[in-house]
């Protein structure tokens, strides 16, 4: 154990790539993975003479974000230009906002562990994407590809208001959660559309003073984001135990080795030298502007999870799981507006079957062969007793055989499409569960003479015995045995 | 606050201009004129004015997200100084 | 014809009594007799313009022909022009073969004007003398010992030397008016916004702005309908009415109250220089204005302001001149940042290194305040200056520069004395004013002397008004520079 009992402050810098089609300040595409350099226009390239033109639908989605975390919309807000020379940094300088930024303030709620907490932020703003350099070797040189320079970035910071790694990971999942929820951002991590700065420090438990921080760049998946910090968290404390002193520096994780270390460039000591763009005039957002972005805002995650608990008796924990990803949610809702007598049983299936063969190919929800029609009325087949749970997964396996060789989304397709699938699979494999009591009673009696012993150790009072012979029950009915019937049936034998 | 040889050096690093030893007092003895022109400012209290950036009082016109621009690669770099395989090439760049 | 304003020459053409591709032919002749000694043009490409000139002759014949339809146009290399080198008149962009057009030059394109060559010019637009120029420095046509102004001295001298029958200019703190005063010509810097930036390449973004070079009032206007107009490339353009420049010219000035600065007609101002404008103020008065001392007190401070701003402007403009995408690379260098020392330090001339040192620290760490932010103060005292000052007046009047043209190599050393050149032109661009300057006769060792005259936003047709009426009643303009006289070996025929 320490000798000292230590406290981690993490605050972290968000890099969301907007999901706008074409780049910030020009009218090149944003699209991920073309040939370098082919998706890099005059104005990507600062070429002499070319001028920035501001892209609307950055702006609005900055705007959807700020209304959704419950910030300010600023108007007037500026750009500013930030100088610093680096080859993937065509112009010198990158056009971002500085003092006067579209959103300030706001605020995340997130639940780490079995806690709530209010994550505050400081503000987001809009900014341009740098290129990429390839370090692969050129004859000793590096590559430049701009296809990326000019891509919209909205840079959202957080106060230092988490206290554990967990709690930072629990941060940026929500975020990640809600910037694709309202439609801003695809969340690709692999392609970098959501890349984390942490500001780590460590002070002692108690103490109400920040110590020196450390900034780690540009973490791109929720592990390493975990595990850097871990690690940053650790090397400060060793340092600070030993006498040492906290520099304040820009620090990189290498995942390999499970460690941060400092960068070489000299970034720290930059001037950067921010000022108005003078190319840019300064941009105001009307109120009008603002109140239609509000009314097209869908219901935000944490607004729907207070209302399933509360209207659709979900417990918590399904609660917050359907709202984590707002296609799930939504495909939720269009199953259950066909079954609302029964939301526990449409969130069950959603989070269990449907989500479980979506994660086998690697699909979304948006993207689920099966619509929530044709779900729904599967499920009706169990409220009606037509199907056992079990019976129904096997009609629902059938069912996603079929309709997955349909190439075309449920939600490209006509609603109605297909609808009775579940019930043509029911009539064509005779899969329809018996509850006829007659035929129930031929089954059960069948099975009681044959398992006289299992008849008198329940009748000793052994339970699971009952169980056993349910089992024989529907081994001799095939499955097809409606189990409720069948329980009700035997137990009204066995002690009548 | 007159300005001072590192001021040069420091600037110029800045600027990423090589100016070389010899070279650098003769651009200080150079600026230092031009200084004493702008100090000519200091002498205005004009703290509770607010700053001019643009001589309009006109606000930012916005662009419909759209792409309009086609690849134009190989003319591009038809004027680039060092290209392969697409990329602009560059002394290696260090971390 | 090669002494023929563009409104003539428009007309002869009109009538067919000349031809676009005779008209061009004689003004490239004219730029290959007179340009070795004058420097005026970085390049030309006759082939290029022969091409445009049988093109607009084309167009005329199918009765489509517009104002500049087929008249030669002299392009500041500042202009980006597919297909040509668009220097700047820098060694960085000395190979720099534009892959795009600027929105002006798509302008003259679309109204079948010839481009006759790319003019010479200050490095990036900095200079008041055309000497800090990678190409050499232009002479001035009255007299070769001396400077024609700058940074657009390659436009005036070849309007002046009847090398083209008008020219683009580009004016930051004077680069259109102060060289066209020293050359004897006409020049106009309209309203900031008016003439889209797209293409031009930057020097200090807000302060920049295209305009035409001309010899009279009335070629202004007709230049003016193709380079004004809204443009979606540039944010800084703005939406406007498309307006007939050429509307007023002819109006009576009875009644016009012309603003006299007082603070304009101070010491620093040469006798001669004094003289001439005072000579114009009275013909003005007899075509029935009256003139009225305003005050523009801030104007003292428009020359330390502007060495701030758009020193500060142009540091980070150009720091895309890095060898990286396009134009000059050292040759050797030993690691990235060596490379873009060598490259900035090889590629720009002293005057531009000089000003991005002084942008750059104005804009850094514990000066921002003290001198970028003041200069933006102050810039807003110099503007309400002049709104003040136009509830009393319709223009305001003075001299164009302090002095007639200098000699070459008198200033060069000493960047202050200069920068002082600019005195009087400096305020509209902070104000971003439209501002012109006409010739009014002929100071010191018979070189020409301007008028200044400085309009509200959007008076760019009152101004012109104001020029047409007064060069009806004079002729300086009509002056022609001895060392080229009279324009004879365009017309041998």
């Amino acid at each position: 154990m320490r000798a000292v009992q230590w406290e981690i402050v993490v605050g972290l810098e968000v890099h969301v790539q907007l999901s706008t089609c074409s780049k910030i300040f020009s009218g090149a595409s944003t699209a991920f993975g073309a040939a370098p350099n082919t998706a890099a226009c005059a104005v990507d390239l600062a070429l002499p003479g070319v001028l920035p033109v501001l892209n609307r639908g950055a702006v609005e989605r900055a705007i959807r974000l700020g209304l959704a975390v419950g910030g300010r919309i600023r108007s007037p807000s500026v750009f500013a230009r930030k100088n610093y020379f680096y080859p993937d940094l065509p112009k010198g300088y990158q056009i971002s906002q500085y003092e006067l930024p579209i959103v300030e303030g706001g605020s995340v709620a997130i639940r780490s562990g079995e806690v709530d907490r209010v994550i505050r932020l400081v503000r987001a703003h809009l900014e341009e994407d740098a290129g990429k350099s390839l370090h692969e070797d050129f004859h000793g040189m590096t590559g430049i590809d701009l296809n990326r320079a000019g891509t919209p970035l909205l840079e959202v910071v957080s106060e230092p208001d988490m206290r554990s790694s967990a709690e930072a990971v629990s941060y940026a999942r929500t975020l990640h959660a809600l910037v694709r929820w309202i439609g801003i951002c695809d969340g690709n991590m692999q392609e970098g559309s959501f890349r984390c700065d942490a500001n780590v420090s460590v002070r002692p438990a108690g103490s109400d003073r920040l110590g020196t921080r450390c900034e780690i760049k540009n973490l791109n998946s929720f592990r390493f984001l975990e595990k850097a910090i871990d690690y940053e968290a650790g090397r400060q404390m060793e340092v600070l135990e030993d006498g040492g002193k906290i520099l304040q520096q820009t620090r990189l994780y290498d995942p390999d080795r499970n460690e941060t270390r400092a960068m070489r460039s000299k970034e720290d000591a930059q001037d950067y030298r921010y000022f108005p763009d003078p190319d840019l005039l300064p941009l105001e957002i009307g109120e009008d502007w603002i109140a239609q972005v509000r009314r097209d805002l869908p219901e935000l995650p944490q607004q729907m999870r207070q209302r399933l608990e509360r209207d659709h008796g979900l417990s918590a924990y399904d609660a917050a799981a359907l709202t984590a990803d707002r296609e799930m949610a939504q495909y939720y809702e269009a199953v259950v507006a066909r079954l609302p007598d029964d939301p526990k049983l449409c969130a069950n299936w959603v989070m269990g079957e449907v989500s479980a063969h979506l994660n086998g190919v690697g699909k979304s929800f948006d993207g689920c062969p099966l619509s929530p029609a044709q779900l729904a009325r599967l499920l009706g087949r169990i409220r009606d007793d037509t199907l056992s749970g079990r019976m129904a997964k096997d009609v629902f396996g059938r069912m996603w055989a079929q309709a997955g060789d349909d190439p075309v989304a449920w939600k490209d397709r006509k609603e109605q499409a297909g609808e009775d699938l579940a019930d043509r699979i029911i009539e064509s494999q005779g899969l329809r569960q018996v509850s006829d009591e007659g035929e129930l009673e031929g089954w059960i009696d069948a099975v009681i003479a044959a398992n006289a012993r299992s008849v008198e150790e329940f009748r000793a009072g052994k339970e699971k015995a009952f169980n056993a012979l349910v089992g024989q029950v529907m081994k001799v009915a095939r499955g097809k045995a409606n189990p409720a019937r069948v329980n009700e049936l035997l137990k009204k034998k066995l002690t009548g | 606050m007159p300005l001072s040889l590192d001021d040069v050096k420091r600037v110029a690093d800045l600027a990423r201009i090589e100016v070389g030893e010899e070279q650098a007092h003769a651009v200080l003895a150079q600026l230092a004129g031009v200084f004493d022109l702008i100090q000519e400012m200091q002498a205005v209290e004009a703290a509770a004015v607010e700053p001019l950036s643009h001589a309009q009082d006109v606000m930012l016109r916005l662009r419909p997200d759209a792409v309009t621009e086609a690849d134009q690669r190989q003319l591009f770099q038809s004027v680039a100084p060092s290209v392969e395989a697409g990329l602009y090439l560059v002394p290696r760049v260090i971390e | 014809m090669l002494n023929s304003s563009v409104a003539r020459l428009s007309a002869l053409l009109a009538a067919r009594k000349i031809s676009s591709v005779e008209l061009t032919s004689a003004f490239l002749e004219r730029i290959r007799s007179l340009n070795p000694v004058l420097n005026a043009f970085i390049s030309v490409d006759e082939e290029a313009s022969l091409g445009q000139a049988r093109a607009a002759d084309a167009v005329i014949a199918s009765g489509e022909a517009q104002p500049l339809t087929g008249i030669p146009i002299a392009q500041k290399d500042i202009f980006c022009t597919r297909g040509r080198l668009t220097t700047c008149g820098s060694r960085m962009l000395s190979n720099f073969v534009s892959p795009y057009d600027a929105h002006v030059i798509e302008r003259f394109d679309a109204a079948g004007a010839v481009n006759i060559g790319k003019t010479n010019m200050d490095e990036f637009a900095m200079g008041s003398s055309n000497e800090t120029s990678y190409f050499g420095p232009v002479k001035n046509p009255w007299d070769v010992a001396a400077v024609p102004g700058g940074s657009s001295g390659g436009s005036a001298c070849s309007v002046a030397a009847r090398m083209a029958p008008a020219a683009t200019g580009t004016d930051t703190g004077g680069s259109i008016r102060q060289p066209a005063a020293l050359c004897g010509i006409s020049g106009l810097k309209p309203t900031y916004g008016m003439v889209s930036r797209y293409g031009m390449i930057a020097f200090a973004s807000s302060l920049d702005q295209g305009g035409p070079m001309a010899k009279t009032a009335e070629d202004l206007a007709l230049m003016l309908n193709v380079m004004a107009g809204f443009d979606a490339r540039d944010s800084t353009s703005l939406q406007r009415e498309p307006e007939d420049y050429a509307r007023d010219l002819e109006k009576p000035l009875a009644g016009l109250r012309i603003g006299l600065p007082k603070e304009y007609f101070v010491k620093e101002v040469d006798r001669d220089v004094a003289r001439a404008v005072e000579a114009a103020l009275g013909e003005y008065r007899r075509l029935g204005a009256t003139a009225v001392e305003v005050s523009l007190p801030a104007t003292r401070l428009s020359v330390p302001v502007y060495y701030v701003l758009a020193p500060a402007e142009a540091s980070s403009n150009l720091s895309r001149f890095d060898g990286v995408r396009y134009g000059y690379r050292a040759p050797a260098y030993a690691d990235l940042d060596d490379m873009y020392r060598k490259t900035r330090a090889q590629g720009f001339g002293a005057e531009v290194q000089r000003r991005i040192l002084i942008g750059t620290y104005v804009l850094s760490q514990g000066y921002y305040d003290a001198y970028y932010l003041q200069a933006q103060r102050l810039r807003r005292l110099i503007a309400q200056d002049f709104v003040e000052a136009f509830r009393q007046c319709d223009l305001i009047m003075g001299p164009t520069s302090p002095t007639v043209a200098f000699d070459l190599g008198e200033r060069s050393s000493d960047p202050v004395q200069m920068y002082l050149s600019d005195a009087y032109t400096i305020a509209a661009n902070l104000a971003g004013l439209p501002a012109m300057s006409i010739p009014v006769g002929f100071g010191q060792g018979s070189r020409p002397v301007g008028l200044h005259i400085i309009g509200n936003y959007f008076a760019e047709a009152r101004m012109l008004n104001a020029a047409h009426r007064y060069q009806q009643a004079t002729d300086w303009h009509l002056r022609v520079p001895q060392a080229c006289p009279d324009g004879a070996p365009g017309t041998r025929e």
